[in-house]
């Protein structure tokens, strides 16, 4: 399965998300670069927006998460409560 | 206690760029909004010429039978560029997000008399399409236009028209549901009320002159219909008729108008004082489409104000005859 | 209908659905072809237009909300950034020559990206793509006008992007980036998309942006990282519009497939040899180095892009075949373009140099297979030569590739002692290119290639000079006049970095903000 990522600013306000997705994606990988932090994932990384919410302890609108995100990889479908990135072969 | 804050002072070699320079003068900083727009638009040497259009340069200022000296005689009073325009429309949209919220969470929407809402939903709905009509037009006008003083209001315009209709979306949603949705847009193909507009509107969409399309459009149409519907049909006649509520729900487009007007009749003015031949095909254009929008947002007018359309209407060309006066352009 | 009773909540897609699609009508007062006259001639047959799908489904309100954030945080940086004379954190002075290319070369792009998104959006019929356009129009006019903003600080204190507007329409390498956006924006609404939006922005944008703001992060450079990064979080919604245009494109029509895979094969090949800049940006510009143009390319290009065309084979596509010389190229890229700018650095808008000990060492380290063995004995030589006075300055013109308007240096896929030429005739003339994949794509569209504003054709013509000017008169220095033509100023703009002024600013600033003198 091809790689599929997600790059985000490395700051105060990615530090829950990221923590959210690594649970949600107990397999991705953090690769942390300059300013950024990069999580790739086999085929398939899921941002859920229940689990973000746990750790920030208020709601969260996944649109949001476009403040911070540097790049990805990736088709991409979203929904009100997930982002999935996913290859399809 | 007094606290001295330091940091180094080093002489800068130059204050902004040369061409910015060479229309302000080299001895003053220059604004946002001037490094932003001045000479953005790239202007010599281009590769090759359109597929699409073989007869013109890449960007061409004879699209348009305007002629300008020099295409950045044309400033936004507003100022916009991107930053300033974001933060502008990010708080008004604070606003919107918080009437629809009090309408909404006060069950206000419930409150309204049946005529006004049957009004509401009959007159607005239908003007969803009018601001998608516009978003395409002024996205033409942004693509095909000269100098990026005349282009860049123009993808502003477009987007808030996008937001526009968007907005009226939610209006719909809030007063009716998905169907009303359906049905305002099938008395938009079908329903003789409209059709005046729609004509309007789509042959607007084959304009060829950049100049003139903002005419049409952001001039002539708006320049009727936002002082009918919003000004006076919502804010004035539906309010005394109990219909408050919808006034809070359309402010983004009331504030907005009073906004962007500000901006059109500048661009007015600018073309028309360049030139004798500037204002009399100005002046051509506005009455032309004048008379036509006019012709058209008439039949919409009696949606809500029966008997009374010919005098309102009336009193709103008036209005806009005195305000191309004042942009320097006698209808 | 009763108003209490609460409506049920529709989902981000049936929302998106009404607040976009629904906005549409077919027209019957004007014919289609009137209305939407650019859509038909490039061939692509499109036959449901509402099988677009929009990933991010943003609304204008939502576009508004984030974007104004963004904007906030970013303009308070750059505002902290100039305050504190930011310009001098930076690892050292020659960093800034990266900031010059960025301005004259990538900047004016963005601006024509942000017309050519308005052109296409309004071209196409369909109500997604439209919106998704016209976003994206609007979106590069932003970062048109933050790079501005954020470079206009350091054009106070520093030399040759004073005047970037006149340099990028004349400045003879400026053609090379200049052309290529000319040429997407000149071909149809289609090709525009899978040019732009898919070859560039999903393809290639990683190369361009990730090592550039990376790089400028890693050499304190905070102002551009700022812009670089809020950038890129619009690009990620810009990528996944080249892949849904793509996508969209092949599932209409299988005829679709291989004008589709002409584009992205052409694309592909015209986006890299633009990046041609960025590897010697990497591997020779910055003071400080993220990684090198061979990785960068490994990483982005062969693994993620690879990803990318094993996903897409399912519709027919394949890689592009020009993936197998970059490969080649991959080992010489970079050093073939720095030491043309080395030789040309009279005629430029920045500074070159040539490395030091310990820049040679990571060079060799990096590219084992080719620096020490043809490149460092060049650098060597005109070390020397510098050292002795004769720093060299080539006041010679190049012969330039008809195609993609790089001077004639690349070397032979798999020979790096021969030069690389290739040529057509047409029409009587003769033309010149630098690889098979620049000759292809001329002769697929001689028409269009032939129209080409080649700087240095135009100076032989006697085109790039300032008005009045008589090449004929005794002591006709040309090069002078080219510079007067470029308005760049002579000694202060161009030049090695050594003698530069901006090196001389730099340190003597430098030292008033960190010594008590």
């Amino acid at each position: 399965m091809s790689t599929v990522f997600l790059a985000l600013q490395t700051n105060e306000e990615t530090r829950p998300i990221i923590e959210a997705i690594l649970q949600d994606n107990p397999s991705a990988v953090v690769d942390e670069q300059p300013a950024m932090v990069k999580i790739n994932a086999d085929g398939r990384l899921v941002v859920r927006r229940e689990t973000i919410e746990e750790l920030i302890g208020r709601d969260y609108d996944l649109q949001e998460l476009q403040v911070n995100m540097i790049t990805m990889s990736g088709n991409l479908d979203q929904t009100d409560d997930e982002i999935i990135l996913f290859w399809k072969s | 206690m007094q606290i001295d804050l330091r940091t180094v002072t080093i002489k800068p070699l130059r204050q902004t760029f040369d061409n910015i320079a060479r229309r302000i003068g080299a001895d003053k900083p220059a604004s946002r909004y001037q490094e932003g727009t001045l000479d953005m638009q790239q202007t010599a040497n281009f590769h090759y010429r359109p597929t699409w259009d073989p007869e013109h340069d890449i960007y061409d200022a004879s699209r348009t039978a305007i002629k300008m000296a020099d295409w950045y005689a044309f400033k936004d009073p507003r100022q916009f560029y991107y930053g300033a325009y974001t933060l502008a429309r990010a708080k008004q949209q604070d606003t919107a997000e918080a009437n629809f919220d009090f309408v909404e969470n006060r069950g206000l929407a419930g409150t309204l008399p049946e005529s006004v809402r049957k009004t509401v939903l009959e007159l607005l709905l239908p003007l969803r399409h009018v601001a998608w009509g516009s978003n395409m037009n002024n996205a033409s006008v942004c693509a095909y236009s000269y100098g990026t003083g005349f282009s860049q209001p123009h993808i502003y315009q477009a987007m808030d028209q996008l937001g526009i209709a968007q907005y009226l979306t939610r209006v719909g949603l809030l007063l009716g549901d998905v169907e009303s949705l359906d049905e305002a847009k099938r008395a938009w193909m079908d329903d003789d009320a409209w059709q005046g507009l729609r004509r309007y509107v789509e042959d607007s969409f084959v304009i060829k002159d950049p100049v003139e399309l903002f005419v049409a459009q952001n001039v002539a149409l708006d320049g009727l219909l936002y002082p009918l519907v919003y000004e006076t049909i919502i804010d004035d006649v539906l309010s005394s008729q109990g219909g408050t509520p919808v006034a809070m729900l359309t402010q983004f487009m009331t504030d907005w108008f009073t906004e962007t007007r500000k901006w059109a009749d500048a661009t007015v003015k600018i073309a028309a004082a360049e030139s004798p031949e500037n204002k009399e095909v100005m002046a051509r254009w506005l009455s032309q489409w004048r008379d036509r929008s006019a012709a058209a947002l008439l039949p919409v007018a009696r949606i809500a104000l029966g008997d009374r359309s010919d005098e309102v209407l009336g009193e709103v060309v008036q209005q806009f005859n005195a305000r191309m006066a004042k942009a320097g352009v006698a209808l | 209908m009763d108003m209490q009773v609460a409506k049920k909540k529709l989902g981000l897609k049936e929302r998106y659905a009404v607040m976009t699609r629904g906005l549409d009508w077919t027209p019957s007062y004007q014919k289609m072809e009137d209305i939407y006259p650019y859509i038909a001639y490039e061939g692509i047959k499109i036959h449901d237009w509402d099988k677009w799908e929009d990933p991010f489904r943003l609304t204008m309100d939502a576009y508004w909300k984030y974007q104004a954030e963004k904007e906030r945080k970013l303009y308070a940086i750059i505002d902290a950034f100039n305050q504190n004379n930011g310009h001098l954190n930076v690892t050292d002075a020659r960093y800034i020559n990266t900031i010059k290319l960025f301005i004259s070369g990538i900047s004016p792009l963005e601006y024509v990206a942000h017309r050519g998104f308005a052109h296409a959006g309004r071209a196409f019929p369909g109500a997604g793509p439209r919106v998704a356009c016209l976003m994206q129009s609007l979106d590069e006019i932003r970062h048109a006008q933050t790079q501005v903003h954020s470079i206009s600080n350091y054009n106070k204190y520093y030399n040759g992007m004073h005047d970037f507007h006149h340099a990028h329409d004349r400045v003879w390498f400026l053609s090379v980036p200049k052309s290529f956006f000319d040429d997407a924006i000149t071909a149809g609404p289609f090709e525009f998309m899978v040019s732009i939006g898919f070859s560039f922005e999903y393809v290639l944008t990683n190369l361009l942006f990730v090592p550039f703001v990376s790089g400028a992060a890693y050499n304190g450079d905070m102002g551009t990282m700022t812009f670089g990064f809020s950038a890129q979080s619009d690009e990620a919604r810009h990528m996944t519009l080249g892949l849904e245009v793509i996508k969209f494109i092949l599932e209409q029509d299988p005829a679709n497939v291989p004008i589709v895979q002409r584009w992205i094969d052409k694309w592909t090949w015209r986006g890299y040899r633009v990046l041609t800049l960025v590897a010697m940006m990497m591997d020779y510009m910055l003071p400080k180095r993220t990684m090198s143009w061979k990785e960068a390319w490994e990483v982005y290009f062969e693994e993620n892009g690879g990803a990318l065309f094993k996903d897409l084979a399912r519709y027919g596509i394949k890689m592009p075949k020009c993936a197998e010389q970059i490969a080649l190229e991959k080992d010489h890229l970079s050093h073939q373009a720095w030491s043309t700018f080395y030789n040309y650095a009279a005629a430029a808008n920045f500074h070159t140099w040539m490395p030091d000990e310990d820049e040679m060492a990571w060079l060799a380290a990096k590219y084992p297979a080719s620096f020490d063995k043809h490149y460092r004995p060049r650098y060597e030589f005109w070390r020397e030569q510098a050292a002795k006075g004769n720093r060299f300055y080539n006041k010679t013109l190049p012969m330039l590739c008809q195609t993609c308007q790089i001077p004639m240096i690349f070397t032979e896929p798999g020979d790096a002692t021969k030069i690389c030429y290739r040529e057509v005739d047409y029409k009587g003339d003769k033309y010149h290119f630098c690889s098979d994949h620049c000759k292809e794509i001329f002769e697929h569209e001689p028409e269009k290639y032939v129209q080409a504003w080649l700087p240095v054709h135009q100076i032989y013509q006697g085109n790039c000079f300032p008005e009045g000017t008589d090449p004929t008169v005794e002591g006709f220095d040309p090069l002078a006049a080219v510079l007067q033509y470029y308005k760049l100023e002579h000694g202060r703009d161009n030049l090695d970095f050594d003698i530069s002024e901006d090196k001389k600013n730099f340190a003597e600033w430098r030292g008033q903000a960190t010594k008590n003198i």
